[in-house]
């Protein structure tokens, strides 16, 4: 097949043209669609009633919304401190190449690829109040049982702790791919100036692995705010709303009460949220990129 | 240290610790899924099952209508897979080895795609769907799903890696650009290829949020969705649900098992790119 030169010149086009195509439609547009949404009255059914900026008005001055701010926020904070903390004390403990860390690395990281559904269902048993596994134990060190996912006050805590079970090996395994690559030769110059464990820990390995765990960081962050399959699965915002986030609340104005002006403003406050964070990602990490 | 315990034995009891963590809810998951309905509400529990109970599997199976939604997740899997391939490997390419007017642009705008969260727009995008009517159809849970702006990125890094004088060779023998495309590089791109239908196929199967919400029928939901309903109608009986649970688990743990460092790997790189 011989080429002509003005095959040549649409030729990229129409190879790109597919992917372009779909990612504006999909992911482009429909934030401008959004925030249009944002500032009409409509159940999907009737006629769409242009009220300005009545949705946003209403979102903040009511308490539902900010119950729900309150319980996003929470989620995040608990999620996020744990499976850093945690994931750090892991990789740690499992720096040393041998067979039973490799063992250990490889089924921390199963519950990752499996569906967030099945491991909700999983740990739904074990954390069920009269016959789960979870009070039985308890009960065994004459504790009284908890009501894991129906006690308000412990609801929000045992959701992200399935969450936690669930990431903490991607982490782990980010964590460690970053102490692997810390060069040997500033331990081995360490060694030489006699400094105690403390600080190489703080002076090189923590300050060597800085920009993964931020980077870590902010990950979790954005997808804490996404966080919606153990919520719907496990406790459907339940109780009393105590797992209400903002991404199942959405979901719920949306489809339950069919408010999509309402719930399309939501939607934008949580974007300019999740946006704002990303910026400040790229920022940093030029930043850091820089001055390297 | 208080408990004077030598340092072994601490690493080992740690580790010990660990692997309960990790392993006991799968195997309470296999063990409920065995029992029958008294073993499963007996105090104290039982840790072990003296005659496995095959029949929770079948039970399962019939109380949801396990195979329309197992076909919906191989056929929106399978589909997602190939228009991936088909969408994703003609862009990578035109990105990474021509020169086009508006290049740098297009490329940047795509790029932009990989910050957007995808969740937060579910709603705009039901609406999308129903104003084409193309609610309850795979065409909906498949085309979104075949562009991704990661996908191209990571493929376009790849192409650009072939030394320039491998394909100045094959256009001196007057190869098309299709053949150059079919015989050079893609099997140069095998690894990069088969890190993203990893990917692509353990994150179709897994999910649940997006043929949730954009689906009003049961017509093409799939799996997950197929088990939450087991859940929702037999919560009483945990058995089944949990032998529900591990059919839908179970061809990603085949695929992990055959693919554990590759998989491991794909997701490595996805983390740290």
């Amino acid at each position: 097949m011989k080429q002509d030169n003005n095959t040549l010149r649409i030729l990229p086009y129409v190879m790109v043209a597919p992917a372009v195509l779909i990612l504006v439609a999909f992911y482009i547009y429909p934030i401008g669609y959004n925030i249009y949404l944002s500032f009409f009255s409509w159940n999907m059914r009737g006629p769409m009633k242009f009220i300005g900026l009545k949705n946003y008005k209403e979102l903040f001055s009511s308490s539902d919304f900010a119950h729900t701010l309150m319980n996003t926020i929470g989620y995040m904070v608990m999620e996020v401190s744990m499976v850093l903390i945690l994931g750090l004390l892991m990789a740690l403990f499992l720096q040393k190449n041998t067979f039973i860390n490799r063992f250990i690395q490889t089924i921390s990281f199963t519950p990752n690829i499996i569906s967030l559904v099945s491991v909700s269902l999983i740990w739904m048993w074990l954390m069920n109040t009269d016959k789960g596994l979870f009070n039985y134990i308890l009960s065994l060190f004459g504790a009284d049982p908890v009501g894991w996912l129906t006690d308000k006050n412990v609801a929000l805590f045992s959701v992200v702790l399935v969450s936690v079970w669930k990431s903490l090996g991607f982490n782990v395994l980010i964590i460690l791919s970053a102490l692997g690559a810390i060069p040997p030769y500033l331990y081995e110059a360490a060694a030489l100036d006699n400094a105690s464990r403390r600080s190489v820990f703080f002076q090189i390995t923590l300050k060597m692995i800085s920009p993964t765990l931020f980077f870590l960081i902010l990950m979790n962050i954005i997808g804490s705010f996404q966080a919606f399959e153990t919520i719907s699965v496990m406790t459907n915002g339940g109780p009393s709303n105590s797992t209400n986030t903002l991404i199942y609340s959405i979901y719920k104005q949306g489809f339950e009460y069919y408010r999509v002006g309402y719930a399309s403003a939501m939607a934008v406050v949580l974007m300019l949220i999740v946006g704002l964070i990303t910026i400040l990602y790229f920022k940093v990490l030029n930043k850091r990129v820089h001055y390297r | 240290m208080w408990l004077r315990l030598p340092k072994v034995t601490i690493r080992l009891l740690l580790s010990v610790l660990l692997i309960i963590i990790f392993l006991a809810p799968f195997y309470w998951m296999l063990l409920t899924a065995f029992k029958t309905l008294d073993e499963v509400v007996a105090v104290p529990p039982k840790f072990w099952v003296d005659k496995l109970q095959w029949v929770n599997f079948k039970d399962a199976f019939t109380r949801i209508n396990f195979l329309h939604y197992t076909k919906n997740s191989i056929i929106i899997t399978l589909g997602t897979l190939v228009g991936q391939m088909l969408v994703v490997v003609p862009a990578a390419y035109a990105f990474a080895r021509y020169q086009f007017k508006g290049k740098s642009l297009l490329f940047g705008l795509v790029l932009a795609t990989m910050m957007v969260p995808g969740q937060l727009i579910f709603l705009p995008v039901f609406v999308m769907f129903a104003n084409v009517g193309l609610l309850n159809t795979y065409v909906s849970l498949i085309v979104p799903f075949i562009a991704s702006g990661m996908a191209i990125f990571m493929l376009r890094q790849t192409f650009m890696q072939v030394p320039d004088s491998i394909l100045e060779a094959a256009r001196l023998d007057n190869s098309s650009e299709w053949k150059i495309i079919r015989t050079i590089m893609l099997p140069m791109a095998v690894p990069t290829l088969s890190t993203l239908a990893l990917l692509t196929f353990i994150g179709t199967w897994n999910s649940y949020f997006f043929p949730l919400v954009w689906t009003t029928t049961d017509a093409v939901r799939t799996l997950p969705l197929g088990v939450k309903k087991l859940q929702d109608s037999e919560g009483l009986n945990p058995h089944i649900v949990m032998a529900g649970n591990m059919m839908l688990i179970l061809p990603i743990l085949i695929v992990f098992m055959f693919a554990r460092k590759h998989i491991i790997k794909a997701f490595t790189y996805s983390g740290v790119k």
